[in-house]
């Protein structure tokens, strides 16, 4: 078996009042493709968000263990500058800060972070307007304030373009196939699946099996009710277009 | 997000604080007939000036103080005031300026000396400490080409005409309470005259300084643009932390003739007193611009970081046809600080065309207001007006109004106007500390983005200043 690079142990979340993770088990292995699938309501993006740290977000019990340390506890840019990466489901749009500006910014802390040299303007243009065809954007997406007025399928194809500049270690991608036309999905799926170098780490979330035709995955989870009801391989996939999430029953 | 990780993070420290330590003449305080005449002979001043300013005392003493501005304050002392405080050595031999003033300027970043330039460019510069200037540069290289950059003490006694001609032409020396104190007390400020035909070779500016303790400010400043000359001016400002308030009290004219052009840019810093809303200055500000001739352009730029209180409508009377003004400004309130600021755009010639650019950033318990309005005249054919008013709101505490007034006698006139109040929202700060920016700096970020076509207009010295300027305004980060 491989390494584990995260361990989430009997996690307990909630939003406000609302308990939405029940004591979720997972493992994340090193190099491998995991999927989450379930329901709506299941508690997948709150998932997301416990992982990343978000402020809505409050951990009542258990552990999240990264390469090693419990993270439950860190600021969200700690764990970003560790390697996690976010790809949202609806990423926000930020009136006036330009889009090269702001990515070049993550991209010089995490250099600093790793104690690597900034990289300045010029060769961070270069690289980025190579990713920016490579991922058939428009060439003005790199001056455009960052995802101000961007299609449903222009903000995925940014989100993967950061995720390609950032080099995260561990991938979490958020229903990342929604509102995509065939073209963008193609383009999205092929830069996820240059990203695979046997070390780097995916978690897809998704409610619809279409993406993993895409990006094959190497375990499936499915997500029910805040918890992690079953684990297999990617044959679940057929059985659970089939069969529904209702007749999956916990192991 | 907490609001105190909030608040910590737009709790910026007053940088400019400190005093300078130097001796100074200063009047007693209090206002009468007696220590006016005392500042018009401090001031080596004309009779007709002195008559001029005891004729604004009078019609002063029968003006009421304003109070239509949403804004809370103690009442002002005018009697509690010392209306004159000069530093004692200088300003008669203008290469002994007291080296402490020059160290405190050049610890502002203000070079005063004419081989030091700001950024590599070289800037004229006008610096006031209280009731005084005291060094004016590069006024030689300006006077070859005909152009006038001097004090405004200066400009009374060596070009009376020009002075009788253009002051009060713009704001009448009874147009409000605080311009006609203004009138009666002022006492530095620039001067600038640009000759027919003459484009200004380099930015003019004047730093403005209150050092003297229970003083108050009251400059007054008058730059005239003849025929077809192109002029960009500039003002900065600070004072020390004290728990009093202190009264800034100016008056700007502007005049621009026939196919000219004034580019007047401020960066205000006064300091804004702290958070329990205690000390800080109380900035009653008139400015106006008239556009007199055809084709003739004026624009303000304002980036509004200090005072504790700030009252103040840069406007432009639109007379010449075709005339243009412009207002851009980033008004920022923090701690306990208040502004009610804006602008007015009287258009009365033909085919006038404005534009209004407001930004208004509020955090902790900053109340910022905008107040802005649009005349068009009933000869004001094919007058056109834009306005944007956005509003950022930082945390829960602050507020933003927005009181847009339109008055249009033209039917044919063309006003649009837009309006906006965001928050700084979780998910736009989350967004970016997930790709690993830290809040300060996510906070930072999302604000120059939403000051970004006012910082544009700031000429690019200037730009990097107001810049670094609201970081640290906004993020305790002192630099």
């Amino acid at each position: 078996m491989s390494n584990v690079v995260m361990d989430i142990d009997n996690l307990h979340a909630r939003i406000g009042a609302k308990e939405i993770l029940k004591g979720l088990n997972l493992q994340l292995e090193e190099g491998k493709v995991h999927a989450i699938m379930g329901p709506n309501g299941a508690g997948k993006s709150t998932l997301s968000k416990a992982i990343t740290g978000h402020y809505d977000i409050e951990v009542t019990d258990g552990e999240i263990r990264y390469k090693g340390q419990n993270i439950v506890d860190w600021e969200p840019e700690d764990r970003a500058l560790e390697g996690i990466f976010l790809s949202f489901q609806n990423p926000v749009e930020i009136p006036g800060v330009n889009n090269a500006y702001f990515l070049r910014t993550a991209v010089n802390a995490k250099r600093k972070h790793q104690g690597l040299e900034e990289l300045n303007a010029a060769e961070f243009l270069r690289e980025m307007k190579a990713l920016v065809q490579e991922l058939g954007m428009k060439p003005e997406m790199i001056n455009r304030s960052l995802n101000e007025g961007f299609s449903g399928g222009e903000k995925k194809r940014n989100e993967i373009l950061q995720m390609m500049m950032l080099q995260p270690d561990l991938i979490i991608l958020d229903e990342i196939d929604s509102g995509l036309d065939i073209d963008a999905l193609r383009a999205v799926s092929e830069g996820i699946n240059k990203m695979k170098d046997g070390k780097r780490s995916f978690l897809v979330i998704t409610h619809y099996s279409r993406i993993l035709d895409y990006i094959e995955p190497d375990y499936i989870h499915v997500l029910k009710d805040g918890k992690i009801i079953k684990t297999a391989g990617p044959e679940l996939v057929a059985e659970l277009e089939e069969k529904g999430y209702g007749a999956i029953e916990e192991a | 997000m907490a609001q105190e990780e909030l608040d910590k993070a737009v709790s910026g420290e007053y940088a400019l604080g400190f005093e300078i330590d130097i001796e100074e003449d200063k009047v007693p305080p209090g206002l009468n007939e007696e220590v006016i005449r005392f500042i018009s002979k401090k001031k080596d001043e004309p009779e007709w000036m002195t008559e001029l300013r005891l004729k604004a005392y009078h019609k002063w003493l029968e003006m009421e103080e304003p109070h239509w501005g949403h804004l809370e304050y103690e009442p002002i002392d005018y009697q509690s005031i010392s209306y004159f405080a000069a530093p004692k050595k200088g300003p008669e031999s203008l290469d002994e300026v007291d080296p402490k003033i020059l160290e405190a300027y050049e610890k502002l970043g203000i070079p005063l000396e004419e081989q030091k330039q700001l950024a590599g460019v070289k800037v004229a510069v006008d610096a006031v400490v209280d009731s005084v200037s005291v060094k004016t540069t590069y006024q030689e290289e300006l006077m070859e080409k005909g152009i006038i950059f001097c004090s405004i003490s200066e400009a009374i006694r060596d070009y009376p005409e020009l002075v009788k001609k253009y002051m009060f032409s713009v704001v009448p020396m009874n147009d409000n309470y605080f311009a006609a104190l203004n009138s009666a007390v002022f006492t530095d400020g620039t001067f600038v005259y640009i000759p027919k035909g003459v484009r200004c070779p380099m930015e003019l500016s004047t730093y403005f300084r209150i050092n003297a303790l229970n003083t108050g400010q009251f400059e007054r400043t008058l730059i005239v643009a003849d025929e077809g000359s192109y002029v960009s001016y500039n003002e900065g400002c600070s004072a020390p932390m004290r728990d009093e308030n202190q009264l800034h009290a100016a008056v700007v004219e502007l005049i621009a003739h026939k196919d000219a052009e004034i580019k007047y840019s401020t960066i205000q810093n006064w300091y804004p007193g702290d958070e329990e809303g205690k000390g800080g200055i109380y900035n009653f500000v008139t400015k106006r611009g008239l556009c007199e001739g055809e084709n003739s352009k004026i624009s303000w730029t304002q980036v509004e970081t200090g005072s504790a209180i700030t009252w103040k409508y840069p406007s432009c009377i639109l007379k010449g046809d075709n005339s243009v003004g412009e207002f851009y400004s980033v008004a920022v309130t923090t701690l306990a600080q208040q502004a009610d600021t804006g602008t007015k755009m009287i258009h009365l010639g033909r085919n006038t065309s404005s534009t209004i650019i407001s930004k208004g950033i509020s955090a902790m318990k900053g109340q910022n207001t905008y107040r802005g309005l649009v005349k068009i005249g009933a000869n004001a054919e094919g007058a056109r007006n834009y306005s944007e008013c956005d509003s950022l709101l930082i945390g829960d505490r602050c507020g933003a109004h927005t009181f847009p007034y339109l008055e249009s006698k033209d039917a044919h006139g063309q006003v649009e106007h837009e309006a906006t109040t965001t928050k700084i929202s979780d998910e736009q700060l989350f967004y970016l500390r997930q790709r690993g920016i830290t809040e300060e700096d996510a906070v930072s970020m999302i604000v120059h983005g939403f000051c970004k076509e006012v910082f544009s207009q700031l000429p690019m010295e200037y730009a990097v200043e107001a810049k670094a300027l609201l970081n640290l305004t906004l993020e305790g980060s002192v630099g």
